[in-house]
């Protein structure tokens, strides 16, 4: 069973806030998934592969050559906030 | 009364002079301003009729595309918050093929947030109601295209499929969706869920419109490397086969699972495919029952780390107020993310997190290999194999939102396929007692589209809705 703490720790580090009076729900509604999620245990998987990509592939390469890309006016165009061609957050440097 | 007809009709229709993809823009137009306010089935509908191509294979006839597809210059909402006022700087693949064969777009339709459910209940812009009875979910994720489809607000649409969100709204609206090989369409463009199970595919009122589609939008794409470098096909060549001595495999265990309206629609169906002459045996798939659950350790996993994108930075909504950098990412996703997208994203953070990796992830990447050698194996006895898409018809609206679990588990289905990253079809094979409809999948092995065709075509003649969708 998962434990609120742990759900708050979960939040945290997927930079999400839960509201305290939604906690409950939340814990509970994520217990019932991994309890259902349990069942995988009924299978022993020792012995097998991880199957990290259903087709099959090779490495796609390509030639290394310069072709155009987004341009700088395009890549601002949904920024919440830009200045002098890049994106501006909040100050992360304490002087 | 131009909504009414199917994509194939209109264009033959156009290349006889009888009429212009115009007159079908108006027909849709107005279509949509009669019945969209009770369905809801676009997020955005286009105000202006545009074209790219004078000439080509669509004619210029307007198709729906689900609002987590960029067309270059409108916005992509993926019925998020937090994408409710980003505009495309770019065209998706699907979207850049479709106007090089003359197609144009009528709007941009409703989904679950970033395709997230099986009805639509999660979009941030509500919920798209059923058109055969607006009480009842559409299906999701890409219920808006579905619903659109079915209602005449749309005469064919794309949709995306992740877990069923093309199969599993077809079947409850009625309509023909298919999901192609993973890797058959580029993914480029459409907005990332699980990037290993993700495929667009179209949905549309018969299988000819959803062969012509499909022969469009398939192919290899440089910019995505996923995309397969295998030749595509001419899908309309497998409509009118016959289908004497094709092996048809029945997966027993789904329709054991079922409502009493699915079973005997089921029962029906084996009896249409002995009538055209198919060989019906029984498969075996004992994995699939955990399909469920490795979907969600897989796409979750794959989710949180895909949407670890938005954080009011380089696109989409940001939080007014926060001290500092850290507060505003915080801010910004926990108020541009609804509930469900939240609870997966927190799912999939916990599934990858140090100490529960090899509990679960490692152990769903295993079984997915386990579930794919199944159909390997099936795929040695038969050339396809059926099941309902659904276990039931459309539920109620507000039935299942509260109950995650249960919402998920009406996937149970369509999640194998995605899983093994096999072809498959939803198309129509029933109304229920309700005069819902129901819908028969049929999924091949990677790559064998054309077979899902040529058996979908014959079932077709047997069975249909043409008649019977809510069109008036």
């Amino acid at each position: 069973m998962i434990t609120k703490d742990e759900v708050k720790r979960i939040a945290k580090l997927s930079m999400l806030n839960i509201d305290d009076s939604e906690l409950d729900t939340f814990v509970d509604q994520f217990n019932d998934i991994l309890n259902y999620m349990e069942q995988i245990n009924e299978l022993d998987l020792s012995s097998c592969d991880a199957v990290y990509h259903i087709v099959e592939l090779k490495n796609v390469f390509r030639e290394d050559v310069v072709k155009p890309s987004i341009s700088n006016e395009k890549a601002l165009k949904n920024a919440p906030d830009a200045a002098y061609g890049a994106f501006r957050v909040p100050k992360v440097i304490e002087r | 009364m131009l909504f009414k007809k199917t994509l194939h009709e209109l264009i033959e229709l156009i290349e006889k002079g009888e009429i212009t993809a115009y007159d079908i823009y108006k027909s849709l137009l107005e279509r949509i301003n009669e019945k969209d306010k009770q369905i809801n089935a676009y997020v955005n509908v286009f105000e202006e009729f545009e074209t790219y191509k004078d000439d080509g294979l669509l004619k210029n006839i307007p198709i729906a595309i689900k609002d987590n597809m960029h067309i270059e210059g409108k916005p992509t909402t993926c019925s998020s918050k937090i994408l409710s006022n980003y505009v495309a700087i770019f065209d998706s693949t699907a979207v850049k093929k479709l106007k090089e064969a003359a197609a144009t777009f009528i709007g941009k339709t409703n989904l679950d947030e970033f395709a997230m459910g099986s009805s639509t209940e999660t979009s941030y812009f509500g919920t798209t109601k059923n058109p055969w009875s607006l009480d009842r979910i559409p299906g999701g994720s890409s219920g808006g295209s579905a619903a659109a489809v079915a209602s005449g607000e749309a005469i064919a649409a794309l949709g995306s499929d992740t877990g069923g969100s093309i199969r599993q709204p077809a079947s409850l609206c009625g309509v023909v969706g298919f999901k192609p090989t993973y890797g058959r369409v580029s993914r480029y463009g459409l907005v990332a869920f699980a990037s290993s199970l993700d495929q667009i595919g179209p949905i549309t009122r018969d299988v000819r419109d959803n062969a012509i589609l499909m022969n469009i939008i398939c192919g290899r794409d440089e910019m995505d490397s996923t995309s397969a470098d295998v030749e595509v096909e001419d899908f309309t060549a497998y409509l009118d086969k016959p289908v004497k001595g094709l092996r048809v495999g029945v997966y027993e265990d789904a329709i054991e699972e079922s409502s009493d309206d699915v079973k005997s629609a089921m029962e029906n169906t084996l009896e249409i495919l002995k009538r055209l002459g198919c060989e019906i045996t029984k498969v075996d798939l004992p994995h699939s029952k955990y399909a469920v659950s490795d979907y969600y350790i897989i796409a979750p996993a794959e989710a949180s780390s895909n949407l670890a994108r938005y954080d009011g930075v380089k696109y989409g909504f940001r939080s007014e107020e926060f001290d500092d950098l850290g507060e505003m990412y915080i801010k910004t996703r926990s108020e541009g993310f609804g509930k469900e997208v939240k609870r997966r994203i927190m799912l999939g953070t916990y599934v990858l997190s140090s100490g529960y990796y090899d509990a679960y992830y490692l152990k769903a990447q295993k079984l997915r290999g386990l579930i794919k050698k199944d159909f390997d194996e099936a795929f040695k006895e038969v050339d396809c194999i059926v099941l309902p898409t659904t276990p039931t018809e459309a539920f109620k609206i507000g039935e299942k939102v509260n109950n995650p679990l249960q919402m998920y588990l009406s996937d149970i289905f369509t999640i194998p396929a995605n899983i093994a990253g096999l072809p498959a079809i939803s198309i129509p094979n029933s109304l229920s007692k309700n005069n819902l409809p129901l819908g028969l999948q049929i999924v091949a092995d990677a790559f064998r589209e054309g077979i899902i065709y040529q058996l979908a075509s014959a079932f077709e003649k047997e069975f249909n809705l043409a008649d019977k969708l809510p069109l008036d």
